[in-house]
């Protein structure tokens, strides 16, 4: 263990600069954060991932924010075991009949002020899913929706741009 | 047919049914009763194995492999009545199976003891939505009956279907005596998408991008099994560069998993260190795979016919660069949790699977070969690249947690050579071959070892080449029972490294 640790010492680190945060993401926001939630953003958040009927491949992606190359606690965005003490909900997946109730829970143990972040091509429509007996929708259909992250799934730095955008505070891209 | 006399191989069974013309590869017949159960004893005594059992709205189909001899085959059972005799009922690991069926189609399985819902939690808008005439929806869901446990000093945790972690939905309702687990049952069907009746009418191409997204982490295989399934309906002979190219894609794919299990299970025992190296690992197969392939997944890269993306000269150079840093650093990150003490004092010994066990569900993958048994479909039935190519399959017997992590990390030193061996000898020509103007009805069935274990795939073709019935099999059907079997008598706090070493796939069982 020694050998890894001393290697890590003199090896410049992986970690890639912040891309810009996704102009898109930035518009949907303006439009869906308003008053009191949005002079609140732009501050460190806490994630709670939920997955609410997805095939497993968004998660994967997800899970890469955190590898060395992303490193997403760096900005601030943390993610989190419970939604008590989340800020924002990242839900994947179109939204199964099945998940619906444990999905509306969630939300509803989430504190204010919150935001939902619907994450993949399923969570926007249902996707390749839509229209199924099995499925209630995109993420919409069930909860409001502050922001699409699109991408079968999004890669890392889809995803990466996409949260930046929600630490940039509106305010502050209003004025421009 | 003659059943009074036991069939002693199943290529016998088979040929006393009555053949299904245009079932390939492997022989499809239609059997009576006797038959069926037949089939059904030689599971439960251990001779044959269950590959699947899926059903129609009057006919009911059972998949079977006999390891010894070498032979695949499907028996199907006209139920006109609705009912069958139930398989689960002698043989376990097709009980969820039966209840799945029931749930979809409304097919009785006769004698099945356990007759509560699988996938159906009461609130489709529809019940059994694959039958002929789908039900109105169930009744609205009384709460879910669990198995009772009952003992001074039990207490229960209930846990999901939302989890700590970023990982997919499922409830499990663990008892314990102390820090001890006494039962573990598992609830699923959280995710259920009903991707089979989308894909009932749909078009190959569509059909194919819908079984790409079964799961996500093994989209190459549910492709490749999909394309499989539908070359041998349409007797489709796909070129070599093609399969060469799949054999790249299916490996990157195991390599990625891999390297994110074995992260990941060391994780679960807070060594976060060799988290990170195996997450460096896995982002450069995946960035590769872009590079390759245009996708980090590899979404629908394979296709019916072929593949859809090349490989250009530049990814077969990154592709050898890959292979040399991975040499490189793999080594040292081996030795590393093999010298750690602290590490395998959880891994070893723990969530330990009996082989007697492993073989009885037909355990595939890591699972599998972590308890004796080395069942791989590259091997049998094989299929190409991997035919012309050498390669081996560790098998390790103590089945505990450690066996599972050693398994992948002999895996990923097997798939580094395979991918060698396929850039050694990579032959040029076209990447897939035409569909046929004129596509025909058939039936086509597939095997193939994703990083998870054999993914099986079913398939019927309409004479307008739209599919009429695709069944999906995923290895956790037979894995997700196991890790009942296996936490028993563990402490609480390890389950995570049970759980992770198992790696079942939610969203694959759930369908």
């Amino acid at each position: 263990m020694r050998k890894h640790l001393l290697e890590s010492l003199i090896t410049p680190p992986v970690t890639e600069p912040a891309p810009a945060p996704d102009e898109a993401a930035l518009a949907e926001l303006a439009r869906t954060v308003d008053g009191a939630a949005r002079r609140r953003l732009g501050r460190s958040l806490a994630i709670r991932q939920v997955d609410a009927g997805s095939c497993n491949g968004c998660e994967l992606e997800i899970h890469a924010l955190s590898n060395p190359f992303y490193d997403l606690e760096r900005f601030g965005l943390r993610f989190v075991a419970s939604p008590r003490h989340a800020d924002v909900l990242l839900v994947t997946g179109p939204v199964t009949w099945n998940m619906k109730a444990a999905l509306e829970r969630t939300y509803a143990a989430t504190p204010e002020p919150k935001w939902v972040v619907a994450v993949g091509d399923c969570a926007r429509d249902g996707g390749c899913f839509a229209g199924s007996y099995a499925i209630a929708g995109g993420v919409a259909a069930v909860l409001p929706v502050h922001l699409h992250i699109c991408g079968c799934p999004p890669s890392p730095t889809q995803l990466l741009r996409a949260l930046l955008a929600l630490l940039t505070h509106p305010a502050h891209k209003l004025a421009q | 047919m003659t059943t009074d006399q036991p069939h002693s191989s199943l290529a016998a069974l088979l040929a006393s049914g009555a053949p299904v013309t245009g079932h390939r590869p492997w022989p499809r017949c239609l059997v009576d009763r006797p038959a069926w159960q037949l089939a059904s004893a030689q599971l439960a005594a251990g001779h044959w194995t269950l590959l699947g059992l899926w059903g129609e709205p009057d006919l009911v189909h059972l998949a079977l492999l006999a390891e010894a001899e070498g032979t695949i085959g499907v028996l199907s059972l006209a139920c006109p009545d609705q009912r069958y005799p139930s398989i689960g009922q002698t043989h376990p690991p097709a009980l969820r199976l039966e209840r799945a069926l029931r749930d979809l189609s409304g097919l009785v399985p006769e004698g099945l003891p356990d007759r509560r819902p699988w996938l159906d939690h009461g609130s489709w808008p529809v019940s059994q939505p694959l039958a002929a005439a789908p039900g109105p929806p169930a009744p609205a869901a009384a709460p879910y009956p669990f198995l009772p446990v009952e003992g001074e000093g039990l207490h229960q945790i209930p846990v999901g279907p939302v989890h700590a972690g970023i990982i997919e939905p499922g409830h499990f309702r663990f008892t314990a005596h102390g820090e001890t687990v006494v039962r573990l049952e598992e609830r699923l069907g959280y995710v259920h998408k009903g991707i089979e009746r989308l894909l009932a009418g749909a078009d190959l191409a569509g059909a194919a991008k819908l079984a790409g997204r079964v799961s996500g982490d093994s989209v190459v295989a549910y492709g490749l099994a999909f394309a499989q399934a539908a070359e041998a309906a349409l007797s489709l002979t796909v070129p070599p560069r093609a399969q060469r190219l799949r054999g790249l894609m299916a490996e990157l794919e195991r390599l990625a998993n891999h390297f994110g299990d074995i992260g990941a299970i060391c994780n679960d025992a807070s060594f976060a260190l060799m988290h990170a190296h195996c997450g460096m690992l896995r982002e450069r197969v995946l960035r590769l795979a872009e590079t390759c392939f245009g996708h980090r997944l590899m979404r629908d890269c394979v296709v019916p016919g072929g593949v859809a993306a090349d490989l250009k000269g530049t990814g077969v150079q990154a592709l050898r660069a890959l292979l040399a840093e991975i040499e490189a650093r793999f080594g040292p990150l081996i030795e590393l949790y093999d010298n750690t003490a602290s590490l395998l004092d959880r891994t070893v010994g723990t969530g330990i699977l009996k082989p007697a066990l492993a073989r009885l569900y037909g355990a595939g993958g890591y699972v599998g070969r972590a308890s004796g048994r080395g069942f791989d479909a590259r091997k049998l039935p094989g299929y190409p690249p991997y035919d012309g190519l050498s390669f081996d399959v560790p098998v390790l017997d103590a089945g505990d947690v450690n066996a599972r992590v050693w398994i992948r990390i002999r895996e990923v030193q097997a798939s580094l050579g395979l991918i060698e061996q396929l850039l050694a000898e990579l032959p040029v020509g076209p990447i897939a071959a035409p569909l046929p103007a004129a596509l025909a009805a058939g039936e086509g069935m597939a095997l193939v070892e994703g990083f998870r274990g054999d993914v099986l795939v079913w398939l019927r073709l309409g004479a307008d080449g739209r599919v009429l019935r695709c069944h999906l099999r995923d290895p956790s059907w037979f894995q997700w029972p196991l890790l009942e079997a296996v936490i028993e008598g563990n402490i609480v706090a390890d389950f995570p490294l049970c759980n992770k070493s198992f790696n079942c796939s939610y969203s694959g069982h759930d369908l």
